[in-house]
């Protein structure tokens, strides 16, 4: 205990995550085993993985480097197609699925960070909404080639073309992605365990960043830009260093997810998701991530939870939604904050007298 | 011949942009937030619009008229209730309230008019104008939403630059607490930035239809992003921007449908805003703001 | 040769001169302070020391090395730091990690280093730490270590500023208004650690100040600027009393 007491509140905020992490994943586990779990609530599990890796990696752009982005779907949508075409090229050569969906995820997280330094390179000079405009654009951009987009596979190898089919496949070939119709017939070979995973992956690498000499520098960017240009933090380093490793894991994400459904299309991948996990971002915290990890697990199932009430439902969603927004900024719970802060300044006058 | 039919179905398009992207860029201007739900008031204008026509059998301008009443009445209490309770907090969360008010309006429409598509009627009828001895055949649609769409950003613009309120909006949209010291109603004109803007979404969303008349209720969604992209690509907060913007807009849309790929267009779209922006950080014709140090 | 030399230095933003034909040298351990009426372009100066502005024309050099044209942040390695008129702390920081920013150059780890806090991760972070709280006692700010920079008072929320600037070791230090909305206590505190930090950090100093007090208090030599150009230099007493000095800060 009175170690815990010792670490700074970056350490126990990186201690809640982990915590928050794996008590979920073995409860779930427990209650999996008992039988208490409907089988559209296990449904949701890797998507929940996913949508959690999704916010966390996000926050990590719009939280800890405090630019807004609303392409982050298009990240997820390189993974997932990339993961796709290196899992099914590699059914027969690699037996194992976990190992098959390993190469899937990193082939993906790699392909996503290409992808996102092609966009950081131009873009992240640009500012604000600017900014936000723009990766809402290559979003639909990703998304729009993604739809035409038709790979096969035979005897002699991939095969790619764009637009339509301008290929022919040898005996035994299989088209992979076939334009508009996306994928079909895709293995499900990813599983909660290997979610919970990748979340740990995530949350080790986004939480040692946050707390070091890059994290502090990529920090610096979003308080106060000029000021950090003038202590000598190179600004498009970071702030391409952020993005590029916030889109590498929304590519996890978007493989790991991809492995959870037989078909896949482009469309799945769109502004709405985008703005689905900027969501799960807001209403955790920016900044928080064990905020995003809460967030993006509860607001994945609640759709699932006001089931009862199926037509109602988005519309619940969209009221309560906007009722969390107005109480959070609400001037009752200013006060409460308020009131808070008044104890902390006392604190830090006591405090100040003492050092002094 | 060809190519001036598709510059004309360009034009057409890129005038409801521009008519959309002039409500966005005016309520931008004012409360400096990003209104995602603006493009779904454009659905609600057009279903009022269908309604009117078809279930009270109005005619085709009071089916417009019916859409703009309810669409400002239900702009000034989107503000109200959700957006202004927000002045002070920070731009992310009105972005994400504006998302939760869209989400509202299109699962409202879905509960109200179910997700098969209505049939549009378009509310201007007629036969389409000869032109070139027939070589050329102009929509009267097309002509009446040109026309709407230069009207509209005559009218902004002089009322903007001339009339007491026009001058508030300038007031407040530079310096809200300045403006307010000056004795504006800031709320209030806030308020009218808000009617004015939903008004004319409504307008947009009655010609969108008519030109294009599958009605369902995400129709706003894609127009309304679009609008977006095209006041940013004008210069955001700019009123000849935002009609500059749309215009070229449409017709870079309908270009890259007809000559390249209609699969792409949206992407071709999108890649001209972005290479704007990479030229004019502030789109065609925005002002450049730099922090001061 | 002297430590800074500037030398013909002028800028103009559209059609307006905002600062023109302005030399300036200082020697290596001088404390020499910039003043002017609002508005005379001192902190504009400041800028294109710092190359958050070029110069359109006229040069700048540090120990004989060119610093026009360069980036904010070379200019910041190559041994020049400042602090701001309006203040620019990293707000939702602690008070700690706005220093240890500022080590950012001194103490480095690698990438790698970062992500999977392994091989000296630890030892360097350690010593960051260490030279950080001794930037924080000169001062007395080692107290509030772990407090957010945002909810420290006005008054220590400009020493950790100048804190964070003499992290990243610089040979010249640009104070902007040091002293602005202080008290006459606070200013003369301020005087004090000022005196303190140029002899225990060998740092040369160029301030910005309307406080007259403060100025003559301190300073070794003054440079007044008028409409962007050089009014008058030489020791605080001679220039405090030159009749064109005195006009230009209390008008005709």
């Amino acid at each position: 205990m009175k170690k815990i007491k010792n670490l700074s509140k970056n350490g126990r905020d990186s201690l809640l995550c982990y915590a928050i992490v794996i008590i979920a994943f073995v409860a779930v586990q427990a209650v999996t085993a008992g039988g208490g779990l409907s089988s559209s609530m296990k449904g949701l599990l890797v998507p929940i993985c996913a949508y959690i890796v999704m916010a966390v990696s996000l926050n990590l752009t719009v939280g800890i480097l405090g630019e807004l982005s609303l392409g982050h779907a298009g990240c997820m949508s390189v993974g997932a197609f990339a993961g796709i075409v290196v899992s099914t090229s590699l059914t027969d050569s690699v037996g194992a699925a976990p190992l098959r969906l390993a190469a899937a995820i990193a082939v993906g997280g790699v392909l996503a960070a290409v992808a996102g330094v092609i966009v950081g390179v131009p873009v992240l000079r640009l500012k604000g909404d600017y900014l936000a405009i723009v990766t809402l654009a290559f979003g639909e951009i990703i998304k729009n080639i993604v739809n035409v987009l038709y790979i096969g596979r035979d005897a002699s190898g991939l095969h790619f073309s764009i637009l339509s089919q301008k290929f022919e496949l040898a005996e035994g070939g299989k088209m992979i992605i076939n334009g508009p119709m996306g994928v079909s017939g895709v293995q499900k070979i990813a599983s909660f365990t290997s979610g919970f995973v990748l979340i740990l992956l995530t949350l080790f690498i986004v939480l040692n960043l946050i707390n070091s000499r890059a994290g502090r520098a990529i920090m610096s960017l979003r308080d106060n830009q000029i000021a950090a240009d003038s202590i000598g933090i190179p600004v498009t380093h970071y702030k391409l260093m952020a993005f590029v490793i916030s889109a590498a894991f929304a590519g996890m994400a978007g493989a790991l997810y991809a492995m959870n459904f037989s078909t896949v299309t482009a469309a799945k991948f769109d502004f709405n998701t985008s703005i689905l996990v900027l969501v799960f971002v807001v209403l955790g915290g920016l900044g928080n991530i064990w905020g995003s990890i809460i967030a993006a697990a509860l607001l994945t199932v609640l759709p699932e939870l006001l089931r009862a009430v199926r037509d109602y439902r988005m519309l619940i969603y969209a009221v309560l939604l906007i009722a969390l927004m107005l109480f959070n900024n609400s001037s009752l719970k200013r006060r409460l904050l308020e009131k808070r802060g008044m104890r902390q300044m006392e604190k830090l006058e006591r405090a100040g007298k003492g050092g002094a | 011949m060809t190519f001036l039919n598709h510059l004309i179905s360009g034009i057409s398009l890129g005038s409801v942009y521009a008519i959309i992207a002039l409500g966005y860029t005016m309520v931008y201007g004012i409360a400096k937030m990003l209104n995602f739900a603006h493009g779904d008031v454009i659905m609600v204008g057009a279903y009022m619009s269908f309604c009117a026509t078809n279930y009270l059998g109005l005619p085709a301008i009071g089916g417009v008229a019916v859409a703009v009443v309810v669409c400002t009445a239900l702009g000034i209490v989107i503000e109200r209730l959700a957006y202004k309770p927000l002045r002070q907090a920070p731009a992310l969360a009105v972005l994400i309230t504006a998302i939760g008010v869209s989400y509202l309006l299109q699962n409202a429409a879905l509960l109200i008019w179910g997700s098969n598509s209505k049939n549009f009627t378009s509310v201007v009828s007629g036969k389409p104008l000869q032109l070139f001895g027939g070589a050329l055949p102009v929509s009267r649609v097309t002509v009446v939403t040109v026309a709407a769409c230069i009207v509209i950003m005559v009218g902004l613009t002089l009322f903007t630059g001339k009339t007491k309120m026009g001058t508030a909006m300038r007031a407040v949209s530079e310096d809200k607490g300045a403006a307010q010291l000056m004795g504006i109603n800031v709320n209030t004109t806030i308020s009218v930035t808000f009617a004015i803007g939903s008004g004319l979404a409504a307008i947009a969303g009655v010609l969108l239809c008519s030109a294009y008349p599958l009605l369902v209720p995400t129709t706003g969604s894609l127009p309304g992003i679009k609008a977006f992209t095209a006041a940013v690509f004008g210069g955001i907060g700019s009123i000849p921007g935002a009609f500059l913007g749309g215009i070229l807009l449409g017709v870079i849309e309908i270009f890259a449908r007809a000559y390249i790929s209609s699969e792409l267009s949206d992407a071709i779209v999108f890649a001209v805003l972005i290479i704007v922006l990479l030229v004019k950080p502030d789109g065609l014709l925005g002002k450049r703001v730099s922090e001061k140090v | 040769m002297a430590m800074l030399e500037v030398t013909e230095l002028g800028i103009s933003f559209g059609g307006l001169r905002a600062v023109d034909e302005l030399s300036i040298r200082i020697e290596k351990g001088g404390l020499v302070g910039l003043i002017g009426p609002n508005g005379a372009g001192k902190t504009t100066v400041f800028n294109m020391l710092t190359g958050v502005y070029r110069p359109t024309d006229g040069g700048i050099r540090l120990d004989g090395e060119n610093l026009v044209g360069r980036r904010p942040h070379e200019i910041c390695k190559m041994g020049v730091a400042r602090t701001f008129q309006n203040i620019r702390l990293f707000h939702n920081l602690t008070v700690l990690d706005n220093v240890k920013t500022g080590l950012h150059n001194q103490v480095t780890y690698s990438l790698a280093e970062s992500l999977l806090h392994v091989g000296s991760y630890r030892s360097k972070e350690k010593q960051m730490d260490e030279r950080a709280l001794d930037i924080l006692r000169v001062f007395d700010l080692d107290g509030l270590a772990d407090y957010k920079a945002a909810n420290l008072p006005y008054g220590r929320q400009r020493k950790l500023e100048i804190a964070r600037a003499l992290a990243t070791d610089p040979k010249l230090l640009l104070l902007d208004e040091p002293a602005a909305g202080m008290n006459p206590n606070e200013t003369a505190e301020l005087m004090e650690t000022i005196g303190l930090v140029r002899q225990k950090f060998g740092v040369t100093i160029l301030l910005i100040e309307h406080d007259m007090k403060l100025v003559s208090g301190i300073c070794e030599y003054l440079y007044v600027l008028n409409f962007g150009r050089l009014l008058a230099e030489g020791t605080p007493d001679t220039v405090l009393k030159n009749p064109e000095v005195v006009t230009a800060y209390l008008g005709e």
